[in-house]
């Protein structure tokens, strides 16, 4: 029990237990190449990589879902194209482009978010 | 005519609804979120996955695989509709969405048959919306599914029967279990134990698994008061934080917890069908009202498996059968009265002792609702949007909500992504305290369409009508 937990930020937070001897294949997070094995769920291989699936927008941190049945939708991802995912029910394909962040499109710029960007006050 | 029936779900209550139902001569549509047949109890690994049945469902194998080589038998005789979610129920029709496609279906029926089973019944602990706590369900799921343990050092808290089951399992597939942690006292009352007494050997199983933790060097602790899940909101969960039977306060390091109160049924759509509910005083949640076959109060529909009563997989089982021929029976169908009459007294029997033994379970794991009403102003309750115990308390001290729906137009708890499904019951225990009234008075959560976030691009043009 006083043995130091792993350290955050280091390897994934999931781990395998079995059925490691399945094909590899090959996906990008934000960009950057990961592995995964065939029939992962791409909850799977982002936390088998990291620590997180993505950031809570309302300010509370990182997540990294939380049912894993498809009920709480706290594992929505997007593809390079802003489709979003469901990360816990979408099977990894070869070569898929997955997103941690939203899609800036789905936030629109409004006149008080650029203004606060411009570095101006707000009225 | 043929009579045209839905069925909703493809777990045990969904396969054994459909198996009757083909048996009298029906070929159903069966709508199910899954990618294949088993629901959660008896999910199918994806193909490639080597275990066997046996280290997969241990003890229920052999019901797990009979599920699945039924089910696989009847794939013939029914239109079998997976990944396709249920997402509204319309005078008579029913709303379904493919989730990969996007294509909307409207099927109409003179039966539906919903066996939507439930989902983990969670209290909030402060902390939990740190990364790396889940449900319990979760849990079981990434080791079923996935041959994945939540994180190297796993802690798991709650109380009912999944508890122990999931420490359980992670422990014989290897995953280092720091702690089991049940709100529950360790030895039951009498009056659970006479419940309990009606399942003498799943009494006795769940009693194993208990000794085997214990003998793996598993803390197993009882009747304990969670206080926190530590963390930070970049790295996760570092520890939980309860306070022991004896009101010393404990620290178990982790870098995962496992959480959950034994299970809530899944009733949106028996809530857009318009059935009545009752509240449940043992368990202080609301069902869905059936009557001993299984029929709602709306005519046509049918309610059966987790989704309505929580007796476990046989008990789903028996029930989806019993339902189905209820549907037929009342539908003059003929060889499904003939089936009907043929079985209904032993398959209520059977429900009868499994109910026995679910009231039982109530009362040894109960559900520990003056945590929630003592949580701190500073918890969060509402997983999705971050909604403090404290903002739900303002929206009945300041703003005089005394009802569980006004509250969550005030605080938006239960407005989120998971549409009340994991802070629901707790809110409920939350605003009935604040407001000094009995929880049954606050009401519950309004089910609403779509009963799951669907995509707007869900398309219309591919819409077919059945």
């Amino acid at each position: 029990m006083n043995e130091p937990l792993p350290k955050p930020g280091s390897g994934g937070r999931f781990v395998r237990l079995a059925e490691t001897a399945r094909p590899a294949l090959q996906l990008f997070i934000d960009g950057q190449p990961a592995g995964a094995l065939e029939g992962d769920t791409l909850l799977v291989a982002l936390l088998t990589h990291g620590r997180r699936v993505r950031t809570s927008e309302f300010g509370d941190g990182n997540r990294a879902g939380f049912c894993l049945m498809g009920a709480c939708q706290d594992c929505w991802v997007w593809d390079g194209a802003g489709q979003r995912l469901r990360a816990c029910s979408t099977v990894v394909v070869d070569g898929m482009d997955v997103r941690t962040t939203p899609p800036a499109s789905h936030w629109p710029m409004t006149p008080e978010v650029a203004m606060r960007q411009r570095g101006e006050a707000l009225p | 005519m043929t009579p045209r029936v839905v069925v909703v779900g493809a777990g045990p209550a969904g396969v054994r609804a459909a198996q009757a139902l083909v048996e009298a001569g029906v070929q159903p549509i069966v709508v199910d979120e899954g990618r294949r047949d088993g629901g959660q109890i008896y999910r199918r690994q994806p193909d490639g996955f080597q275990r066997s049945a046996a280290t997969l469902y241990g003890s229920e194998a052999a019901k797990a695989q009979a599920l699945h080589r039924d089910f696989d038998a009847l794939r013939e005789q029914v239109d079998y509709r997976s990944e396709t979610l249920a997402w509204n129920l319309t005078a008579g029709r029913l709303h379904t969405v493919h989730a990969a496609s996007g294509t909307t279906a409207e099927l109409g029926f003179d039966a539906l048959v919903v066996c939507a089973g439930a989902t983990d019944r969670l209290m909030p602990v402060p902390g939990w919306q740190h990364a790396g706590c889940y449900s319990l369900g979760a849990a079981q799921i990434a080791l079923k599914a996935q041959a994945c343990a939540i994180g190297s050092r796993v802690v798991f808290m709650g109380s009912g029967p999944l508890l122990y089951l999931v420490a359980a399992q992670y422990v014989k597939a290897g995953a280092r279990v720091e702690a089991v942690l049940d709100t529950a006292p360790a030895v039951p009352g009498w009056a659970a134990l006479r419940g309990l007494l009606r399942r003498p050997r799943l009494l006795l199983r769940g009693l194993a698994l208990r000794a085997a933790l214990r003998r793996a060097g598993v803390s197993v602790l009882n009747a304990v008061t969670p206080l926190r899940i530590e963390g930070t909101p970049n790295d996760g969960v570092s520890a939980v934080v309860l306070r022991d039977a004896r009101g010393a306060e404990r620290t178990f390091a982790c870098d995962a917890v496992g959480l959950g109160w034994h299970l809530r049924a899944e009733s949106q759509l028996a809530d857009l069908a318009g059935c009545d509910f009752a509240f449940e005083a043992a368990s202080r949640q609301w069902l869905p009202r059936i009557d001993d076959c299984g029929r709602s109060s709306v005519p046509g529909v049918y309610l059966a498996g987790d989704g309505a009563r929580i007796l476990g997989a046989d008990g789903a089982e028996a029930a989806g059968r019993l339902a189905a021929l209820a549907a037929l029976d009342d539908l003059k169908h003929a060889r499904g009265q003939t089936l009907f009459t043929a079985e209904h007294s032993r398959l209520q029997r059977t429900l009868a002792t499994m109910d026995g033994f679910r009231a039982g379970l109530v009362q040894a794991f109960p559900w520990p609702h003056a945590h929630a009403a003592a949580l701190p102003n500073d918890a969060i309750v509402c997983r999705c949007e971050a909604v403090t115990a404290g903002e739900l308390r303002r929206s009945v001290l300041d703003l005089g909500s005394q009802e569980l729906n006004r509250a969550k137009a005030f605080s938006r708890v239960g407005m989120g992504r998971c549409q009340g499904r994991y802070c629901g019951h707790a809110a409920a225990e939350v605003v009935a305290a604040a407001a000094s009234l009995p929880v049954e008075q606050v009401g519950r959560l309004r089910g609403q369409a779509p009963v799951k976030p669907v995509l707007m691009s869900a398309q219309e043009g591919a819409q077919e009508h059945g």
